[in-house]
């Protein structure tokens, strides 16, 4: 066994158990840092498979930006830990079993579809000169039909969150 | 061989950090008319050694109603990250030692920058968490405060470096100052402050202060309102951890400041083979020397700005400068 395959084994035991850490822990930061733990484990595996630049993407925008405003809202509206409730035991009754069967079905379909050979380390396009390729050449049109998209996304949200002055005027 | 150099350049990097909280004391003690640290030492050149004893020996305190785990965590990831990022830097071309050719940096990423930009964007949950889990309001406050002007901030920071990218064409640190050799008209040299990014260069200095946490941008730890911020329940290592993480981010901001904009260890040469192979070096120390100068001098100049008027310079006023420099840029370099 490579050290190389001993580190990703070792990262993706991290995520796992970060995941499972995640819907197991009761106060909302500590779940948001289970999460922070599985993205910086993802980044390490998409390192590990030659993928530097969306490794560092990973962390930069998920683990350095998304958490950062998660952890942010948990920290100013104070969040307590979570009530338990009947909906939550049927969630817990119905749920576990049925993330079980959908990993079962998950890894299943993979596994009939790729092959048995193992893919070389580098072999796919991680260098961010091919990837500036594929975004900017191959997929110019999806790629800023995307961003207009987010766009919208982000005036809607700003739409929804501010209210009118003269409505909130009259709502006083 | 990685192993002797990650030593090496902890040791410098745990150094020079001792030494400039020294230069800071002593140089903001001049500026305003007193001798700053004069007894242990020549120059009080020892006091850095005094300091580091007093924090291993003072009481550790954690004070009671903490949340423990990321009160004792947070400390750590502050340091850990600020002193990751050291990693990737470049310190010089490779020299020859006895017939090894070794390149004067830990390990060169093509994707050196953008790790860089994602280390530091994870220091903010040493601070962040801190304040969190210390569970006192000034310190939370100081930590939401971080948060928030960290996050503002990178994304002028990111924006600002994004011009020297484009000129470059590649993330790897060591492509960017070898970009940056030769002169023009055979005097200036060709650095890319006098190459076009001379607005990206002021954009990047300010974002970064922000990021450090540095006067006049402090106010996480802003003393007159929240007593002394996110680590106002921290003492002993544990305080002096965040001390030391503060530190290292400037040395990291200023070594970026040196590669991106000032030619990194492009400088005059001259004098027998020895020398022409030290001077290099000794010229990345002394550009890195000048921004750290620059730092405390700003220090012990300017007054801290209020926290409204650093969110709207950031999102006003730096961040639609960094967008209109990226795209003045690329059209330059398009033609």
């Amino acid at each position: 066994m490579s050290f190389h395959l001993i580190l990703f084994l070792a990262f993706g035991a991290v995520c796992v158990g970060g995941a499972v850490n995640l819907l197991a822990q009761r106060h909302p930061i500590n779940g948001a840092l289970s999460l922070i733990a599985v993205m910086a484990a993802l980044a390490g595996e998409y390192l590990l498979l030659g993928a530097e630049f969306v490794a560092a993407v990973q962390v930069i925008v998920y683990a350095g930006a998304i958490m950062v405003l998660f952890v942010f809202v948990i920290m100013l509206l104070n969040a307590g830990e979570e009530e338990h409730t009947k909906g939550s035991r049927v969630a817990v009754l119905l749920g576990v079993p049925g993330m079980l069967i959908g990993s079962v079905l998950v890894a299943w379909v993979v596994l009939r579809d790729s092959g048995t050979e193992s893919v070389p380390i580098g072999a796919l396009p991680g260098h961010p000169t091919d990837i500036a390729q594929l975004l900017f050449h191959d997929f110019l049109l999806p790629f800023e039909v995307t961003s207009v998209l987010i766009l919208i996304a982000i005036m809607g949200a700003v739409v929804l969150a501010s209210k009118p002055e003269t409505a909130a005027g009259k709502a006083d | 061989m990685s192993v002797i150099k990650s030593v090496i350049v902890l040791v410098v990097l745990l150094t020079a950090v001792a030494y400039t909280v020294w230069l800071e004391r002593k140089v903001v003690g001049h500026i305003q008319n007193r001798w700053g640290p004069t007894r242990v030492g020549p120059f009080g050149l020892l006091q850095p050694a005094a300091d580091g004893l007093k924090f291993l020996f003072k009481e550790d305190l954690t004070p009671p109603h903490v949340y423990k785990p990321l009160f004792l965590a947070a400390p750590m990831m502050a340091l850990i990250f600020a002193l990751t990022s050291i990693s990737v830097i470049p310190f010089g071309n490779s020299i020859t030692i006895f017939g090894y050719s070794v390149p004067l940096q830990i390990t060169d990423l093509n994707i050196g920058l953008l790790l860089i930009l994602g280390v530091t964007s994870l220091g903010v949950y040493g601070v962040a968490l801190a304040g969190w889990s210390s569970n006192n309001k000034y310190s939370l406050l100081g930590g939401l405060r971080a948060s928030a002007q960290m996050v503002s901030y990178e994304i002028a920071l990111g924006l600002s470096l994004v011009g020297v990218l484009i000129q470059s064409g590649s993330f790897s640190l060591r492509v960017i100052v070898d970009a940056q050799g030769g002169h023009f008209l055979g005097i200036i040299p060709r650095w890319n402050i006098f190459h076009g990014q001379f607005i990206g260069f002021f954009i990047y200095l300010m974002a970064a202060y922000a990021e450090t946490n540095r006067i006049p941008f402090d106010l996480p730890e802003a003393e007159t309102e929240l007593v002394a911020g996110y680590h106002t329940e921290y003492s002993a290592m544990k305080f002096a951890m965040f001390f030391m993480a503060e530190y290292a981010n400037m040395i990291t901001v200023a070594c970026l400041a040196t590669l991106l904009f000032f030619g990194g260890w492009h400088g005059p040469l001259f004098g027998p083979p020895l020398l022409q192979s030290l001077l290099p070096l000794f010229w990345f120390g002394a550009k890195i020397f000048c921004f750290l100068f620059l730092y405390i001098w700003v220090r012990g100049t300017l007054p801290r700005f209020r926290y409204d008027q650093l969110m709207s310079f950031g999102w006003k006023f730096l961040l639609p400068l960094a967008i209109v420099n990226l795209v003045a840029t690329a059209i330059a370099v398009a033609w």
